[in-house]
């Protein structure tokens, strides 16, 4: 199948919020068709590996089929939480968006026009 | 009773924008069908802001915002018998009580009738060394540390007793975000406390709209990509809550933003973890079967929601004075900007070094990598991107002496003389931190008060506590 490389931002939507050093990142393919790939191609590891320099320790991601959507929920990444982060942002509120940058590769029909 | 009960809510932190609840409570009234507005304006940290505050004034400690909030709306809501219910007692529910009764009489609205509930603030009552931890910032140091607040999340239960007791208005202190929701439905269609599928329902409509414009537009908006009408006059959210079971957001017809599956997929797992256990005081809810449907222009129908039995214990945050947190900035731009923003960040290293202040510090290029950067700067050492035409250059220390966090902070200041050419726009400030711990207490050693009078009567109570504090 011929398939395109794309930043998430370009086919799904997200939304962190906080509790303590956690940060949960919420994730909406567009197009329902999209939902399976994403959780073939967005994972655990992956999410991980995006925060990893920020100290996160354990991504555990919640599937919602009937919602089309998924929860991610990455540990100690918050390096401190509000109360002791050095971070301007130390809610994570801005984390939503370096989830949006990684890629995924899209099938060429399915890709936003 | 009414199948159909309308949530508005007005307000979704301490800091909103003080003219949302208007085309609410204009709405509501216009579909006269019986209806509540809420307010949640109490963050977790927010109380222990309010508590020093009340610390230094004892007629202080709650929203600072809420005669300014409830005075264009107050003579509707209680003409049109919509009760307005908040945690915006915060620290001193009492206090707020009597700013809300002495706002009545101004309005000429003296039989207004003003609930307190109490009990949530535990600070004197439990000893919080003998209960269980259940989160705590790795920081903190229980030998050395300072409590400024511990208070508990309460449910439903008072909200409701106040409201059986004929409250226009409800002043409360830390309860659940959703409790504020739950509240007005179960006293309007009077469900069972132990009735889980009704009240996952009113948990579910207090979390979508617990955070007001979130649920309709607030922080969605990506121009480009997910656009809004109007994002400077977002409506927020209403709730319509059937006798059924059914549940649909809405907002306001005459106001922008907007509710369709995108706004509220995104506001029902916010600040979630596992989908199947959001904990409230009153129920357990479940959105892991969820599923969302557009059942109209800015309508959204929320369908599958489970409920499971409350806990047995509701959850205590304490809060504890914190470390010092000091912040400098200056700018660079123009040619070179970004060998001269990194040659700052490292003088500024260089110089913590050198005067061997205890702090523990962070660089940050903003404008290059800030906020989604590490401690060490990893993202902005390793950026090798298109030269950014302006950085500002940001230094955060922290520590327990506040004068060499002061000290660090100032040696943002100094590169206004002894920084790289063209530095400029220096800001510095020191702020106190606050730490927090959160217990687990069994519900029944939280016992809580609901006093209900008159404007008339409870803008007079102000009278004697203001003599017996001149006394």
């Amino acid at each position: 199948m011929d398939r395109i490389e794309l930043p998430l931002h370009a086919v799904a939507h997200s939304r962190a919020g906080d509790k303590g050093n956690r940060c949960n990142l919420s994730l909406m393919p567009y197009d329902p068709r999209l939902w399976p790939l994403l959780a073939e191609q967005v994972t655990e590891a992956r999410v991980l590996e995006l925060f990893r320099h920020r100290g996160a320790t354990r991504v555990t991601r919640y599937d919602l089929p009937r919602l089309q959507a998924f929860n991610f929920v990455v540990d100690d990444v918050l390096e401190g939480g509000v109360n002791g982060s050095l971070n301007l942002d130390g809610h994570g509120k801005t984390n939503s968006f370096r989830l949006l940058s990684l890629t995924v590769a899209v099938p060429r029909e399915l890709a936003p026009g | 009773m009414s199948n159909t009960f309308l949530v508005g809510n007005g307000g979704g932190f301490s800091g909103d924008r003080v003219d949302a609840p208007i085309p609410v409570v204009r709405s509501l009234i216009a579909r006269g069908l019986p209806a509540a507005m809420f307010f949640e304006t109490l963050g977790e940290r927010t109380v222990a802001l309010a508590q020093l505050e009340r610390r230094r004034d004892p007629e202080l400690g709650y929203e600072p915002m809420l005669e300014r909030l409830l005075e264009p709306i107050l003579a509707d809501c209680v003409a049109h018998r919509i009760p307005i219910l908040g945690n915006f007692g915060a620290a001193n529910p009492a206090a707020a009580g009597r700013l809300v009764a002495r706002l009545a009489l101004r309005l000429g609205l003296p039989d207004c009738r003003i609930a307190v509930v109490t009990g949530d603030d535990v600070t004197a009552s439990i000893a919080l060394d003998q209960l269980p931890v259940h989160e705590a910032d790795d920081s903190l140091d229980m030998k050395s540390a300072r409590l400024v607040s511990a208070n508990a999340y309460i449910g439903a239960g008072p909200l409701v007793e106040a409201l059986r007791q004929g409250a226009d208005v409800v002043v409360a202190g830390r309860t659940s975000d959703p409790a504020l929701a739950i509240a007005p439905l179960v006293h309007h269609f009077g469900w069972s406390f132990e009735d889980w599928e009704k009240l996952a329902l009113g948990a579910a409509c207090g979390h979508l709209l617990e955070c007001g414009s979130q649920v309709t537009g607030g922080v969605f908006w990506d121009p480009g990509c997910k656009d809004i009408p109007d994002p400077w006059n977002i409506g927020f959210p209403i709730a319509e809550v059937t006798a059924e079971g059914g549940l649909v957001i809405t907002k306001p017809e005459d106001t922008g933003g907007i509710v369709d599956l995108r706004t509220v997929k995104e506001q029902l797992l916010y600040e979630l973890h596992d989908p199947s256990r959001y904990i409230t005081p009153d129920v357990v809810l479940d959105i892991s079967g969820c599923s969302v449907e557009q059942v109209g222009k800015d309508r959204v129908a929320v369908h599958g929601l489970a409920g499971h039995p409350a806990p047995d214990t509701l959850k205590v945050t304490a809060c504890f004075e914190g470390t010092w947190l000091g912040e400098g900035e200056v700018s660079v731009a123009g040619p070179n900007a970004l060998a001269r923003a990194r040659a700052t960040a490292d003088v500024l290293l260089r110089r913590m070094e050198m005067r061997g202040l205890p702090v523990r510090v962070r660089v940050d290029l903003i404008g290059v990598a800030s906020v989604h950067d590490s401690d060490d700067g990893a993202l902005w050492r390793a950026y090798r991107g298109p030269e950014p035409p302006e950085v500002r250059i940001r230094l955060a220390a922290e520590g327990n002496d506040r004068d060499a966090v002061d000290q660090a902070s100032r040696e943002v200041l100094a590169l206004l003389c002894c920084g790289t050419a063209g530095t400029g726009g220096a800001r510095w400030r020191v702020t106190p931190r606050i730490l927090t711990r959160s217990y687990l207490v069994l519900r029944e050693r939280v016992p809580t008060r609901v006093v209900t009078r008159a404007a008339r009567e409870m803008a007079g109570q102000e009278v004697a506590g203001a003599t017996s504090r001149a006394v």
